[in-house]
């Protein structure tokens, strides 16, 4: 079994004394693990840093194998980012995330896309932080969970979106009177997730990722007995410390 | 293996094959070696194991391994108690200890923040570093941590910690190594070279 894709790397583990099991997101092959002979080496170790974009070449005797990964570096950008705080602590959070929530093997070029263009966004726009809450939500679509943003559970009407049930995912409109007696136990909606038009206001980030942490707990890693990263949380903190969010 | 030799043998063999650099066949070489210079090598080495073992402790100040707690480093009056430099693993103190390039005391943090690996701020050695960056005497904290997406988090989040401690607080460089040549570098360290470039 033998095949070549582009891949970025979300985690790296020593094996052994000189190789690594390194996991990819690959644009073809999904999230993918495989053996780097030589991996804690010099010439390797700054390639297998997350966020770095790599050509690999997996091979293995039998599908179910483990496998080797030949790795050649494509686009190392992990470095530039390491002197931004935020940044550093928000690759850290895709890429732990990514590692807990998507299976092994399975295809999922969206997501491999949206964090193609997130890591990519880190160093050209302060943006980000709403870009990795649309990735969070393209996430949860991907894996079968998307948010149902188009039209209110309760009246079914497609204006004046402002929340989400918390339960069933599905948008609600919080000023119709059927909505009074919940609106209080509902998530907020911020308008950037519904239309790339809206515009951001202050509180729409953190409105958005407690809106995708909640989903992703609830739906994805809490079933698998896991829990939101680390990471993400301190990236909030961070976030709300600079006045991102 | 257990057919020719007993379990005595096998037992040495097995403890061999788990230190770093040795695996079943050069632990057998090794067993081997010490059997056979049994007075000259295996019974010292047997009692400097045992000593090390009883002896060992973890310094109560900085986190690192010595004999004594405060350790050497600790205790020097040749060092500078202003200056402390922040490392992850003792390994890192050795290395640059051996560089003779740092006067001043250390901080054993016992690893970095993995978000996959499951390691949190609790569950490094960063109360007691805030508690030292407190002090009257501390000056200057250094974080020397890997060059890493983790080890760049990890002090990225020290940096915030030790904000409200009064110290000025620095990171160790990154760039070109001695003997390193521009065309084998790799984007990330060429960019933070040029960055931290300095006049000449």
């Amino acid at each position: 079994m033998n095949w070549s894709d582009i891949g970025i790397v979300l985690a790296v583990r020593p094996f052994g004394e000189t190789s690594v099991i390194v996991e990819l997101l690959t644009a073809e092959h999904g999230r993918h693990a495989g053996l780097v002979r030589g991996g804690r080496g010099r010439a390797m170790r700054p390639v297998l840093q997350p966020g770095n974009r790599v050509k690999a070449a997996w091979r293995a005797r039998l599908e179910d194998h483990l496998g080797a990964f030949t790795i050649e570096p494509d686009l190392l950008r992990a470095g530039a980012l390491m002197d931004d705080a935020a940044a550093t602590e928000g690759l850290h959070a895709i890429c732990a995330l990514a590692c807990l929530a998507l299976p092994e093997r399975e295809k999922h070029a969206a997501v491999f896309d949206g964090l193609e263009a997130l890591i990519a966004g880190m160093a050209a726009t302060d943006l980000w932080p709403a870009l990795m809450v649309k990735w969070e939500a393209g996430l949860l679509t991907d894996l079968g969970y998307g948010l149902d943003l188009d039209r209110c559970a309760l009246t079914g009407t497609r204006d004046a979106l402002t929340h989400v049930s918390p339960k069933s995912g599905r948008a609600v409109a919080g000023g119709a009177p059927e909505a009074a007696d919940y609106v209080d136990k509902l998530l907020k909606l911020p308008p950037f997730l519904q239309g790339a038009q809206a515009g951001l206001v202050e509180g729409d980030v953190a409105a958005g990722f407690a809106l995708t942490g909640h989903f992703l707990e609830r739906w994805i890693l809490w079933p698998a007995d896991r829990q939101l990263p680390g990471a993400r949380e301190r990236l909030l903190e961070r976030l709300k410390t600079e006045g991102r969010l | 293996m257990s057919d020719v030799a007993g379990p005595e043998i096998q037992r040495l063999i097995e403890l061999l094959a788990k230190l770093p650099g040795l695996g079943p066949r050069s632990a057998r070489r090794v067993a081997l070696q010490l059997i056979k210079k049994r007075d000259v090598l295996m019974t010292p080495l047997a009692d400097a194991l045992t000593r090390a073992a009883e002896a060992i402790k973890t310094c109560s100040e900085c986190g690192n391994l010595d004999v004594n707690d405060p350790c050497k480093i600790c205790t020097a009056p040749g060092r500078d108690a202003g200056l402390i430099c922040v490392v992850e693993d003792v390994g890192d103190l050795w290395a640059l200890e051996r560089a003779h390039a740092f006067s001043g005391r250390y901080h054993i943090l016992g690893g970095v923040l993995s978000a996959l690996d499951g390691v949190r701020p609790d569950d490094l050695n960063i109360a007691k570093l805030i508690e030292r960056a407190n002090r009257e005497e501390t000056r200057e904290v250094i974080l020397a941590l890997n060059a890493t997406v983790d080890g760049a988090a990890t002090s990225h989040f020290l940096s915030d910690r030790l904000k409200d401690a009064g110290v000025e607080i620095s990171s160790i460089a990154r760039g070109v190594p001695v003997g390193g040549e521009l065309d084998y570098l790799d984007d990330g360290t060429l960019a933070a070279a040029l960055k931290s470039r300095r006049p000449s």
